[in-house]
């Protein structure tokens, strides 16, 4: 297959986009909140949940405070862009469709070696695990590749297929650029051309600095309190609404504080201020609010339930 | 006879489950088949990291018809029992027999089992394989409930008869068995019928997907070595790398490829652990110089440009791995070169070893006094063995060991060596793990040896306090594979100490710096406590010494410990006891053999024990020694009931002139003679002298028996004899406790 180039950045992911469009998933939005993982985006954590069909693609600008380097490190940046897509049930060719959107990035699948290579994904702090690959192009990973097993200590039935591109990996190989701040942002060509530089040194120095030294520990620690606490108000609050009448289980605005809470601590534990021993209790703590929201999601009808099936169950 | 093809398709199968999977597979279809009554000639399992498959031949075309006679309960027998009997046998009332039997009349059931054809077994053998599979980790896929280890895409099964193949009709969850399967992945996607064994292979070489790992291997190996020596280079030999390396590709193709100059300097460890954890790539070096120059990756397709794309693409990733690496590295040499490496350690205070055990940094405190206090005994310069152990975990908190924990110790000679530290302290950074397996080099180093003793020990000492011993299978500290490796770095280096009293110093040690007493205050206690122990040897009375004074000082943690160290102790050298029973029988010194020497003084050095075991295991090889035994116990029988009968012990002094006999008097020189070579022989702790003595006295104690009646007449000859056997006890009993060897 004769294939053009991607040029930039935004090309390739234009490119995704209008490949797992034409494959029938939901384009959707970045969701706008901080958090470290596309797999966050409630159209994943709390999608893949329950037994309603569903397929998602979306970018999801991600935080890892920890991998912050001022602009300066070829590779890491404390800001990035991951590209998830999510089916449920996952399809029996997803494997062939994934290799598809390769091509469809300028992959040249006669040219270069693919290859899954076993790696199991596990996110304590959302009580999740898949098996599946990480899949390497010539020994770079270039994506990770699940199928959920379990989300929030439920089974997934039926199970997602999860795909998790790294999208400035990920470019810039395919741009064959060395330093993540010197790839295209837009058409190299253009008027007025941004490199990623242009787009992200100035934020990856403020947030370093930010990340690093000066974010008021105490006043995380506060909000991260209180992310838990409200969270738990919220799921807290009996199912029918009192103004309403209707039955509203506010699964979503209590899975915000639970990604309100992980940011939280993934910026405390940029501060160093995170022993150990207590890494583990916060984790375990994110874990049992994320517990609690896919516990509540799946009270919901997006969810699965039924007045029906809620009958017959008691 | 018909042979037999499966072959279960997937999604890439976890390079390491493999091997396993296709042993697995193999025994439990043969296993299903044997028990449904069929038989074969020949199976043979094969894995890619598509497939399992398995190829058995001369299988049988139906099972046997069977007929089975079994006896039930009597007529007329309760209600109950008849039921049971109809169910354990599958028959109803009218289908059983009833006979006549001793007792009257009883029911018999005859059960006729007609053979079933192969096929049909081996579907449902198949079915079963596939639904229970023993997979470490399973999943679902889809909206399925089968588990698999990643999702099962087709089912091969045919039956090969002259006449050609048929399908075994099997349906797992809507996988159809049939006859078609696929090649590699990019190389030959399309689907192909298959006819038999022989032509799945050819047609799957065809496809590009080599079936036999072995001959994956076998090229992969093959291509790197000739690709290596074409330029006077070598491949590292790594087993376990090829092996998964075969498991990650069905098409493998050798490529060699540079590693950037900037690199070369990086120690060859850093070199060969980033590219093979990373990027599962073999280190190719130069046997001139010793350095890693170059990798080889192995592909799993050819390609247009000769992998040129390939082999690029692989350079640049391994390039911006190793500058991740080089930036550990000279981060980790620019702070040891500064600070030293007691200052890389410093952050070890944070880190937590067990929670009843303190930090890591706390754990190195207590290793470093006991290397200075085992330094003597294995002949090391103590200071150097304090500051060994000191330095010795430093590198834990180096970024190199944070990314790659499998370098710690290696990063830890180097750093030592860069901090200007003695060899001997650099290298017992590297080697105080060791030995970790049971065939791993022991280290001898005397610094080295001080420092892995005192590491083991104390790990032990430690979870013995704290009541976290292994049980049945459970072993998480690995504290067998610790006192494994204490054993062996005593008998390699001949280290001669009392084991006991370390573990019960290094037990005092962990409670009083756990205690609330002062730094200064636990300082005096264990220098006080040490010294002793070394004066009196006993655990006890130190102890008392050192409460007694400090009584007022010492908390509540502190009480009881005497007993509490002395239980703890016995129980840890009764662990070390069996460790070495394990060790000792693989070297074909027995069970009862250890166990007599056991009872002997000093069993808590172990090499001292294990002499004795050795020299006595030796003598009962011989002829000679096997009939002594047996000498032993025929005069300790008869000590014993004489004893037991008479109400006194004959250990009184014999007398030759009451001997009557040639024989007896023979016996009362030949004791002579062993007792005059025995005795310096033990002073000297020279068991194989004392032994072979002991051997000599077989001859004149068989004549004895064979010509002496023990129990005399006369009443002083007959005690005279007695006491003659009572010395042959006593002698024979100077080396070892023969009474508690067998048979």
């Amino acid at each position: 297959m004769s294939m053009d180039k991607p040029r930039s950045f935004q090309d390739i992911i234009l490119r995704l986009q209008n490949y797992w469009a034409s494959k029938g998933c939901a384009v959707l939005q970045p969701y706008d909140m901080e958090v470290g993982a596309g797999t966050f985006h409630p159209a994943t954590t709390l999608r893949s949940l329950g037994s309603q069909p569903w397929a998602a693609a979306y970018v999801q600008p991600s935080r890892r405070p920890t991998d912050g380097r001022y602009g300066e490190n070829p590779n890491r940046l404390q800001h990035y862009y991951q590209y998830q897509v999510l089916i449920k049930p996952s399809p029996p060719n997803l494997q062939e469709l994934y290799l598809g959107s390769l091509e469809a990035i300028g992959i040249d699948m006669d040219l270069h070696d693919i290859r899954f290579v076993e790696d199991d994904w596990e996110s304590p702090t959302l009580g999740a695990w898949g098996l599946g690959w990480e899949v390497w192009c010539d020994g770079m990973e270039v994506s990770q590749f699940t199928y959920f097993q379990q989300v929030g200590g439920h089974d997934c039935k039926p199970v997602s297929g999860e795909l998790t591109y790294g999208l400035e990996r990920l470019a810039m190989y395919v741009l064959g650029v060395d330093h993540v701040m010197d790839m295209p942002y837009n058409d190299p060509d253009t008027a007025i051309a941004l490199k990623y530089g242009d787009v992200f040194r100035q934020t990856e120095a403020e947030y370093s600095r930010w990340n690093f030294d000066v974010a008021d520990t105490a006043v995380l620690l506060k909000h991260f309190e209180e992310a838990e606490a409200e969270c738990q108000a919220i799921l807290d609050q009996p199912y029918e609404d009192p103004k309403t009448g209707k039955r509203i289980v506010m699964a979503h605005p209590a899975y915000d504080q639970c990604i309100k809470a992980s940011h939280l601590f993934n910026l405390l534990d940029a501060r160093g201020v995170i022993s150990v021993t207590e890494r583990q209790a916060y984790i375990g703590r994110v874990r049992a609010l994320a517990k609690k929201c896919a516990d509540a999601f799946v009270m919901t009808e997006a969810g699965g339930w039924t007045p029906e099936a809620a009958e017959q169950a008691s | 006879m018909p042979d037999l093809l499966i072959e279960l398709f997937s999604e890439e199968i976890p390079a390491r489950m493999q091997k396993r999977a296709g042993e697995d597979l193999k025994k439990i279809v043969t296993d299903g088949l044997v028990e449904a009554g069929l038989t074969y000639a020949s199976a043979a399992a094969f894995t890619t990291p598509r497939r399992l498959a398995l190829t058995i031949d001369g299988l049988t075309e139906e099972s046997p018809n069977t007929r089975e006679e079994r006896k039930g309960p009597k007529v007329g027998a309760p209600e109950k029992a008849v039921e049971g009997f109809l169910r354990s046998t599958g028959l109803s009332m009218e289908q059983l027999e009833v006979r006549d039997d001793k007792k009257g009349q009883v029911y018999f059931a005859v059960i006729e089992k007609q053979g079933r054809p192969a096929a049909d077994i081996v579907a449902e053998v198949l079915e079963g394989a596939i639904r229970n599979f023993p997979w470490p980790k399973s999943m679902r896929w889809g909206a399925g409930s089968l588990r698999w280890v990643r999702p099962l895409h087709s089912i091969l099964c045919i039956m090969v008869r002259e006449d050609g193949a048929t399908v075994v009709p099997l349906d797992v969850d809507g996988i159809i068995s049939g006859d078609t399967t696929r090649g590699h992945r990019f190389m030959g996607p399309d689907a192909f019928t298959v006819t038999s064994f022989e032509d799945y292979q050819t047609k799957l070489k065809r496809a590009s997907v080599v079936l036999d790992p072995a001959e994956r291997a076998e090229t992969i190996w093959h291509d790197a070595t000739n690709m290596a020596f074409a330029q006077g280079l070598e491949v590292v030999e790594d087993r376990g790398l090829l092996a998964e390396v075969a498991g990650l590709v069905e098409w493998p193709v050798v490529l060699m490829g540079n590693i950037d100059d900037q690199f070369l300097e990086l120690p060859p460890e850093v070199l060969q652990t980033s590219m093979k954890e990373h990027q599962k790539f073999f280190s190719v070096r130069d046997p001139k110089s010793g350095k890693i120059v170059k990798f080889v990756t192995v592909a799993n397709r050819e390609t247009t440009d000769n992998g040129a794309t390939i082999l690029a693409g692989n350079q640049k990733v391994l390039a911006a791995r190793l500058s991740d690496a080089k930036f550990f590295w000279e981060n980790d040499i620019r702070a040891v070169a500064r600070e030293g490496m007691q200052a890389m350690a410093a952050p070890l205070a944070n880190v937590t070893f067990h929670n009843k055990l303190g930090s890591q940094a706390a754990r190195i405190d207590r290793i470093a006094a006991l290397a200075r206090a085992l330094a003597p005994a294995v002949a090391a310069d103590a200071d150097q063995a304090e500051l060994a152990a000191r330095v010795a975990k430093a590198d834990l908190s180096s970024e190199m060991v944070y990314e790659f924990p499998e370098l710690q110790g290696i990063m830890g000679r180097y750093y030592a060596l860069r901090a200007d530290l003695p060899p001997a302290v650099a290298d017992a950074c590297r080697d105080h793990y060791s030995p970790l397996g049971p065939s791993d080099d022991v280290p001898t180093d005397p610094v080295s040896v001080a420092v892995a003793l005192a590491d083991k020990l104390d790990t032990l000492t430690g979870f013995w306090a704290i009541d976290e011993k292994p049980t049945g299978s459970k072993d998480p500290y690995a504290l067998r594979r610790a006192a494994l490796g204490v054993v062996r770095l005593l008998l390699t280096n001949d280290v001669r100490l009392s084991l006991s009293q370390f573990i019960e110093l290094q037990q005092v040690r962990l409670s009083v710096l756990n205690s609330s007493a002062s730094d200064e205050l636990a300082a005096q206690l264990l220098a006080e406590f040490a010294s002793e122990i070394a004066q009196h040897g006993v655990f006890g009375t130190a102890l008392r010494t050192i409460q007694d004074r400090l009584d007022s000082d010492i908390d509540e943690d502190m009480t009881g410990l005497g007993d509490k160290v002395e239980t703890a102790s016995a129980d840890l050298l009764s662990f070390f006891h069996d460790r070495l029973k394990v060790f000792l029988r693989d070297e074909g010194v027995r069970h009862d053999v250890i166990d007599a020497c056991l009872a002997m003084d000093g069993a808590d050095d172990i090499t001292l024990l294990v002499t004795r075991a050795r020299a006595l295991q030796a003598v009962l090889d011989t002829e000679d020694g096997a009939n002594l035994i047996q000498g032993f116990k025929r005069a300790n029988n008869i000590l014993t009931q004489a004893e037991t009968n008479d109400g006194v012990e004959y250990s009184f002094g014999p007398d030759i002139k009451f001997a009557e006999t040639d024989e007896e008097k023979a016996l009362f020189a030949a004791l002579d003679t062993a007792e005059a070579a025995i005795k310096p022989a033990m002073q000297d702790e020279d068991f194989a002298a004392a032994m072979s003595a002991m051997a000599t006295l077989r001859g004149p104690v068989d004549a004895f028996f064979e010509a002496v009646q023990v129990n005399a007449d006369n009443d002083i000859v007959r005690r005279n004899r007695l006491n003659l056997l009572g010395r042959i006890r006593v002698i024979c009993l100077q080396v070892a406790d023969l009474t508690k060897i067998d048979g």
